[in-house]
């Protein structure tokens, strides 16, 4: 029998050589005659350990990472094969304690299992949960996503068993499900690593999806930065057509669910839910008016679903396990788990999956390490580029959705971008304001011409012009993009200008408490 | 990458017919069909906007407010390699700003432009999902993490060099 050898194929193990390090892998074994059954699997998400190669052995998966070519010949001599020790062995994965401290729901096949096998996937618990959905009515499954508490974790953290409600509940002769698979907040790779890494689970959670609703196609709409999740969806779509696990009669239920994967082209605006629609239907991406909901009248009129990648990855889990299993998780209104994002100037970037609740300084600390510099960390920016950036004196706060918003800030997607002493914060208030500029879909004048006007006022400020009244001009700037736009890229980028300016007045040449008050 | 010759007129309508011709059933076809003719072409060339807009009933009004408004599309040719610097959050905290202005030097161009040999064709871009190892570019399709400025310099030689083995 072979030795089982698992390579990750995720976009950021191959950005640290991983797919060099396979090929060193293939060829020292062939010349040392050894038969090799490698398996290209997705990443734990420890990143500093990137790219880590495991060894199946009899004591379980152990590890040896970060590895080079270089290094590869000495693990062979090591003995690695037989998880012998070597200076980059890790032992087992699972142990590390990175990965054992975390509540991996969604995550729980990411990096163990071949993303494209079916075999591995029902191994390890695929399609519990859509089996048994199979045997509910829709009003039962709906319900059932309606008790575990989930809520959209692509933003705006809407009740996802309420959306699906109104879809249901929506008289029509065709509906659809779409997945917001654009993640364009700067700071998030969760949707990336999870279709990467385990594609049949989002491709169950919209079969699931579909089931509840009667909705008979379903689109996933991909950013186009990412090429390796497009191929992976594209693969793992066409096998679990074959296998039946799509298509004209799902699982044998007789019900039917098509798939397909689109890819976006470049911009951020079309992450929101309705220009995304306009995107898919073959338009420029701007942002609808609402009501009507995209519940009542989404893609080309009819009655749509739209949620994140995460949102409908957690959903088999739900199924397979129950409401209850999931609803046990998290604090307050803030149920199951969320898969944090650690980027930025941290030591120990990488995932993790937690329930709601955890503390930013215990992702900082105790996950991150700390920054990669060794310098303090100054602020995250939590939430993507329309997120707050958190000062040292609120990590403390749980990461909880009403908790966040208490304090002005936002959980958004997860991402955490940490910042070390040396960041300039008005730069990064400038920053904002130009992205949204570069960004704006143009329909409202807050947003495409407030944005220009706000990095002109910071530009000034930072300059020493009139700071007073530049900096009221600045906030009465904010509150009309607050107020007067349509969506919220107009209407969250004042969050990051505005944190900053709150917390770092002295990047912008001010006075704390003088001429900023009440920011 | 190799692809028809952008050059030959005829040859890049006829490829754009039938490319159009084929997505026409699809619905909400305009972007896979973009999609499918730059990478096809490299780019999409302003006369190819009729035979879209004749094919799938639009006004080229239209099909050119859908080009013009993604930023992934291109109207005119990009060098042999695309390299895409991140600008976004993530990679500033890693000292992003300072790979920005180390690309923009080694190439001697500016965003947008491509270098004169033809090679490298210079963009900015928001984020590309490799955050945990900021700063990050993508050249072509891969990404490629923790880029300081020697290993920009790598990967540039590396293109280079590949060419001139090619
Ligand atoms: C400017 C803007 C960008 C957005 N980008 C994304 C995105 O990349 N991915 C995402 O899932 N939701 C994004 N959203 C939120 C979506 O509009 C929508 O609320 C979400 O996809 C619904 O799914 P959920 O309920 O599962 O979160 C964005 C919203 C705005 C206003
Ligand atoms: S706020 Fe900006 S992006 Fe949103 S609809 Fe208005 S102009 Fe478009
Ligand atoms: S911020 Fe640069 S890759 Fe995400």
């Amino acid at each position: 029998m072979s030795i089982r050898l698992y390579i990750p194929i995720d976009s950021t193990a191959l950005s640290l050589g991983a797919e060099r390090v396979a090929r060193a892998i293939a060829e020292e074994a062939a010349r040392r005659g050894i038969d090799l059954g490698i398996v290209r699997n997705g990443s734990r998400g420890m990143f500093w350990l990137e790219p880590l190669i495991e060894v199946e052995t009899v004591a379980g998966r152990v590890g040896y990472g970060p590895v080079t070519p270089a290094d590869v010949a000495g693990l062979f001599d090591a003995g690695f094969l037989s998880g012998a020790d070597h200076p980059l062995a890790l032992g087992r994965v699972e142990a590390i304690p990175y990965l054992a401290s975390q509540e991996r729901l969604t995550f729980a096949r990411v990096g163990v299992t071949d993303p494209l096998s079916l075999d591995d996937y029902r191994a390890h618990g695929g399609f519990a949960g859509l089996a048994r959905a199979i045997g509910m009515s829709c009003a039962e499954v709906v319900q059932e996503v309606t008790d575990s508490g989930l809520r959209g974790r692509g933003g705006a953290a809407f009740p996802t068993g309420i959306k699906w409600n109104t879809v249901l509940a929506a008289a029509a002769d065709r509906k659809y499900v779409v997945c917001n698979a654009d993640e364009g907040d700067s700071g998030t790779f969760s949707d990336r690593m999870l279709m990467e890494g385990d594609p049949y689970c989002l491709i169950e959670g919209m079969a699931i999806a579909g089931l509840a609703v009667g909705a008979t196609q379903g689109y996933i709409y991909l950013r186009s930065e990412y090429p390796h999740a497009f191929e992976t969806l594209r693969a793992a779509i066409a096998r679990a057509r074959t296998a039946g696990c799509l298509g004209q009669d799902v699982m044998g239920s007789g019900r039917v669910f098509e798939l397909e994967v689109r890819m976006g082209a470049g911009a951020y605006i079309c992450g929101e839910e309705t220009s995304m629609l306009e995107s898919l239907e073959g338009k420029r991406g701007t942002v609808r008016a609402k009501p009507p909901l995209p519940a009542i009248a989404g893609l080309f009129g009819k009655p749509t679903v739209i949620n994140n990648v995460m949102s409908l990855a957690s959903v088999p889990t739900i199924l397979a396990r129950g409401a209850a299993f999931y609803r046990d998780y998290g604090m307050g209104r803030s149920r199951g788990t969320l898969p944090f994002q650690l980027a930025g100037n941290l030591r120990r970037t990488g995932l993790v999956e937690k329930a709601f609740g955890v503390t930013l300084r215990e992702l900082l600390y105790d996950y991150g390490g700390g920054s990669a510099s060794g310098r303090p960390i100054r602020a995250v920016q939590v939430g993507g580029p329309l997120g707050a950036y958190v000062p040292e004196s609120q990590f403390d706060v749980p990461l909880d959705y009403e908790a966040y918003v208490a304090i002005g800030a936002m959980v958004g997607h997860g991402g955490l971008v940490a910042f070390d002493d040396r960041a300039d914060m008005a730069r990064m208030a400038r920053y904002a304001m130009e992205f949204c500029a570069v960004e704006s879909c143009g329909k409202c004048t807050p947003c495409r011409i407030g944005s220009t006007r706000g990095v002109e006022v910071i530009d000034r400020i930072v300059a020493g012009e009139q700071r007073g009244r530049n900096v009221a001009l600045l906030n009465s700037l904010c509150d009309t993009m607050l107020n007067g736009s349509l969506c919220a890229l107009g209407g969250m980028t004042p969050y990051p200008v505005q944190s900053a300016l709150k917390h770092f007045p002295e990047d912008f040449g001010l006075v704390p408490d003088e001429d900023n008050k009440g920011a | 990458m190799s692809r028809p010759d952008p050059d030959s007129a005829t040859d890049r309508l006829a490829r754009v017919r039938s490319i159009a011709s084929a997505y026409r059933p699809t619905p909400g076809a305009l972007l896979p069909l973009l999609h499918a003719v730059q990478n096809e072409l490299g780019f999409i060339p302003d006369d190819c906007v009729p035979i879209i807009a004749g094919e799938l009933d639009l006004s080229r009004a239209e099909v050119h407010g859908v080009i013009s408004f993604y930023h992934h599309f291109r109207r005119t040719p990009p060098g042999r390699h695309v390299v895409q610097v991140c600008r976004a959050e993530s990679c500033q905290a890693m000292g992003g700003e300072a790979l920005e202005a180390h690309a923009k030097a080694r190439l001697g161009v500016d965003y947008h432009s491509t270098t004169p040999d033809c090679a490298v064709t210079l963009e900015a871009v928001y984020c590309l999902g490799n955050c945990a190892c900021s700063p990050a570019i993508r050249v072509d399709d891969e990404i490629v993490g923790r880029v300081d400025a020697a290993r920009f310099d790598e990967v540039i030689a590396e293109l280079r060099s590949g060419e001139a083995s090619a």
